[in-house]
């Protein structure tokens, strides 16, 4: 089926426009069919205003939506339907045997229409000044229609052609205006005969597909999940009974189990497009209205997504894309400045990912400055200069998400009410989704939001505490960190507060038992093994300290209690493959309740701490330099990363390598230090320092160990060494870091405090 | 006027009576998930038939010091309009039938939380049955 007009709209793709044109069909011949019940009991009882109000809606929408999809015929004959109605309704003439068969007229030839379209998405050419030279005799009151003289009103359907320069006076139609060329027939539509054959053999739209009430699939999706279940236990009965017909058949069950759930998690499933129709028209309003040029581009508006999410992120959706047009790409005289095309491109792009759904926001427009970003937060009062300092790029970027945080220097009716990237994450966290961004000043900003693809099912990670097992959404979990007896990962106490340093940062913990009101206890201080669930919850990174880490398993969310709601740490309950009531973590709630907030300042009190007690000493980071040791603070640490031989390049007499999205200059130790180093790896390590958005990289020739900086240190030879110190019986030079920076890229704005506290540590 | 069908229990050497209407059923179960953070009347979750419910300890929920539980505990089940929850009682009684002509006035010696959970208190042969309001048993709120 082709439709009447291939060019219709440029983000719509013909399969698209095939789905609205069979949704339509549908739902006329629905509406049809009770019209016509209408029609017949309007002419007893002419004076039923419900019903004909029912059969002025019909015809209404009908035009509307044929207009709107260029069928000029069928919006030309609903049209003189809609005329005599309008006059029934308004009581300017009451329905008579002669009015009703008019009407009943246009409902046939409406149907006619109709199966034409379906048959092969042309109106044919059918003869319509009869059936509408009568309605118009019938609005005049005149006796004979055969001999009726041509309409006298305007046509509206023949206009297409004409709308479309007025269509700055006709917003709702503008987007369809401007792209649709007025096509209305093509030449194809004249062999109507071998069609109609084809039609009678084939079903039509109408026998394909059923009307559900929602209702009744939530209910279905209900008990799969019960379902999903019970086939849970099965499975983990039969594990252990050692049957094999019995593992056989929970196999079986296995399989189908799972085939259902994505069968009926289908049935709820709706195309992305559905919410991505209405944002063309956003899109145009908005740009007209700020003084942009964007081009809309979709990319997988196919998408589909369950039909209550898709509800849940159109707000955040809108939000983004307006955000993007208004703050993100910049105006035309602006864009030619900066050596791009006028016309800024705007891509929305869905597709699928580890089981979720991704949306990408994506601008080509002048990026998110980090450093305008931590300058706000700083004048905000969300944090100090100094903890900005230390935070990386993307760190810093993800500060939009706080509450409170807007960086537009104007405030515009668009966006920009410091309400906004807050809320947008809030309304995914809520869905068990995430929103992150990535940009590079100068080529443009994209947001991510990843959405799970259902709310009912989730993937979830089993963890103990206190002997009770707790359910983690997947989705909040980013890594998993075994706290043992000689790991580097380690549990310090910062004001009481404990934390962890992951690579090298500072990570604020909870302890699942104490945030449940348990008992304050430091197993791992007894040698025992626990385990750090890193979390992401309201922007912020913290660990869930647990006793063990089981599972992962799909488990069903089911509604808590009323008695529990009040709670607050819980987002639900589910039941586990053993039968057991499990109860299902909130992370938000969780990371709210532990004043996550007092974590931050107690990072910046510990680095004000080193500052008044010198000899809290540091940590080390060991690495390995040619055949010496050398050892850098690990507060100066931010990252360790490895980068392929091949992606270290050379600019000149430097060495830089590509990451994160920035030019990272590299220094090579050995070189500084005035050692050859003969390691030939595919790998190059390197200590990566950022700050202020800086960052360089120093590569090693291997990382050796981190240990506490216990010993007294050694005088410095110079050369780039501060001192040397003793560790493991070794002798271990310590870098000047500062001038290790600065020999990597002499623009580095080294922080204030970060020499000072060096300093005074060597 | 017909006559109501109690089922009846114990709870802290008292006997209770519900109308049998509003009992779903009677089952003991067990192994009890707490609830941690949890007001103190919740005895915990258990699974029944895959659905997730709450168990209540009418004990604490009429003032009474909650008691350790050893062994199965007898769950009186209630249904209201929006979900399924539990009562633990210490024992289940039998089914009488009462004329609600016999309901005599709540005695004056009973206080405290008790007080707004019964609805009449009819003389049986032997001993007092209280009629407890299932909804008032079941609502949480005020009773943290």
């Amino acid at each position: 089926m082709k439709p009447s007009t291939p060019d219709l709209e440029a983000w719509w793709s013909v399969e698209d426009f095939d789905d609205v044109v069979q949704e339509f069909l549908v739902e006329s011949y629905e509406n049809l069919d009770q019209l016509d019940q209408d029609l017949v009991a309007l002419e007893r009882d002419p004076t039923a205003r419900d019903r004909l109000a029912s059969v002025f809606r019909t015809i209404h929408t009908i035009k509307g939506t044929s207009g709107f999809l260029a069928f000029a015929k069928l919006e030309q004959v609903t049209h003189a339907g809609e005329s005599l109605l309008a006059r029934l309704r308004d009581g300017a003439q009451t329905l008579d045997r002669r009015g009703a068969d008019v009407l009943l007229r246009v409902v046939d030839v409406v149907r006619a229409l109709l199966a034409q379209i379906e048959r092969d998405g042309q109106e044919g050419d059918m003869e319509l000044e009869d059936v509408i030279a009568e309605v118009e005799a019938c609005i005049a009151g005149a006796p004979a229609p055969a001999a009726a003289a041509k309409p006298t009103q305007e046509p509206v359907a023949e206009t297409d052609a004409e709308v479309a320069p007025k269509a700055d006076a006709e917003p709702a139609q503008a987007p369809v205006a401007e792209a649709a060329p007025a096509q209305p027939e093509t030449p194809e539509a004249a062999t109507p005969a071998p069609a109609e054959e084809a039609a009678a053999s084939r079903r039509g739209v109408a026998d394909t597909s059923v009307r559900v009430d929602v209702d009744l699939l939530d209910k279905l999706m209900r008990l799969v999940g019960e379902l999903v279940l019970t086939r849970n236990q099965m499975v983990r009965a039969t594990e252990h009974a050692g049957d094999h017909t019995m593992s056989r058949a929970a196999q079986r069950l296995n399989l189908i189990t799972s085939e259902l759930q994505e069968g009926v998690m289908k049935t709820r499933m709706q195309p992305i497009s559905h919410l991505w129709s209405k944002l063309p028209r956003v899109v145009r309003d908005l740009s007209n209205s700020v003084g942009r040029q964007v081009r809309l581009e979709l990319e997988g508006a196919e998408t589909e997504l369950d039909r209550s999410l898709l509800e849940a992120v159109k707000d955040p959706l809108t939000h983004l894309v307006r955000n993007a047009v208004d703050h993100g790409l910049e105006s035309p005289a602006d864009r030619v400045k900066a050596g791009k095309s006028p016309e800024g491109t705007l891509t929305l792009r869905a597709y699928h990912e580890h089981g979720h759904v991704v949306v990408e926001v994506a601008d080509d427009g002048k990026g998110v400055d980090p450093k305008l970003i931590g300058a706000t937060a700083v004048k905000r009062g969300l944090l100090t200069a100094e903890q900005v300092a230390a935070m990386d790029t993307d760190e810093v970027l993800r500060l939009v998400f706080r509450a409170g945080f807007s960086t537009a220097a104007k405030v515009s009716n668009v966006s920009g009410r410091g309400v906004g990237m807050d809320v947008v994450r809030t309304n995914l966290e809520a869905i068990g989704g995430a929103v992150d961004l990535r940009s590079v000043v100068g080529k443009g900003t994209t947001w991510r939001l990843t959405i799970p693809l259902t709310l009912a099912i989730v993937q979830a990670l089993i963890v103990e505490s206190d002997n009770e097992r707790y359910v983690l959404p997947q989705m909040s979990v980013r890594e998993l960190v075994s706290v043992e007896g000689q790991t580097s990962a380690r549990i310090e106490y910062v004001s009481g507060a404990p934390v962890c340093r992951l690579r090298g940062k500072l990570l604020p913990l909870v302890r699942l038992t104490e945030a449940l009101g348990g008992k304050a206890a430091r197993p791992e201080e007894n040698g025992e093994a626990i385990y750090i669930a890193v979390l992401n919850g309201e922007g912020h990174e913290f660990g869930l300290v647990v006793d063990r880490v089981l599972t992962t398993e799909e488990v069903v969310v089911k509604p808590l209690a009323s008695h529990l709601k009040d709670v607050g740490c819980y987002a639900g309950a589910t039941i586990l493959g053993d039968g057991r009531v499990s109860l299902i973590l909130d992370v938000l709630a969780l990371a709210r309740n532990a004043h996550l907030g007092n974590a931050e300042r107690a990072a910046a009190a510990a680095a004000a701490m080193a500052e008044v007690k010198p000899e809290t000493r540091d940590r080390l980071l060991v690495t390995r330099v040619s055949d010496r040791r050398v050892a850098i603070p690990l507060s100066m640490v931010t990252r360790l990363e490895e980068f392929p031989v091949q992606a270290v390049e050379r600019v000149g007499s430097r060495e830089v390598v590509q990451y994160r999205g920035q030019i990272l200059p590299v220094l090579r130790l050995s070189g500084l230090l005035g050692s050859w180093s003969e390691d030939v790896s595919d790998t190059v390590p390197a200590v990566v320092y950022s700050s202020g958005g800086h960052s360089v990289a120093l590569a090693v020739d291997g990382i050796l160990d981190i240990v506490d900086d216990t010993a007294p240190h050694g005088p410095s030879d110079g050369d780039g060494l501060s001192g040397s110190t003793v560790i493991d019986d070794k002798v271990t030079e310590l870098l000047d870091m500062r001038r290790a920076i600065m020999a990597a890229d002499p623009d580095f704005q080294l922080p204030e405090f970060v020499t000072r506290d060096y300093v005074e540590a060597s | 006027m017909s006559s109501v069908r109690y089922a009846t229990f114990e709870v802290a050497g008292q006997l209770f009576g519900l109308e049998v209407s509003e009992v779903q059923e009677v089952l003991a179960f067990s192994e009890y998930t707490p609830v941690p953070l949890a007001p103190g009347h919740v005895g915990g979750l258990f699974n029944l038939r895959g659905q997730v419910i709450a168990a209540l300890d009418l004990r604490v929920r009429l003032g009474e010091p909650a008691q350790e539980r050893t062994g199965p505990a007898m769950n009186v089940i209630v249904r209201t309009d929006e979900e399924s929850v539990s009562l633990l009682v210490d024992r289940i009684g039998d089914v009488v039938e009462l004329e609600p002509t016999a309901a005599e006035p709540i005695p004056d010696t009973l206080s405290g939380p008790a007080r707004e959970l019964i609805t009449a208190a009819f003389p049986l042969a032997d001993r007092l049955m209280l009629a407890l309001d299932a909804r008032a048993a079941v609502r949480g709120s005020e009773a943290a």
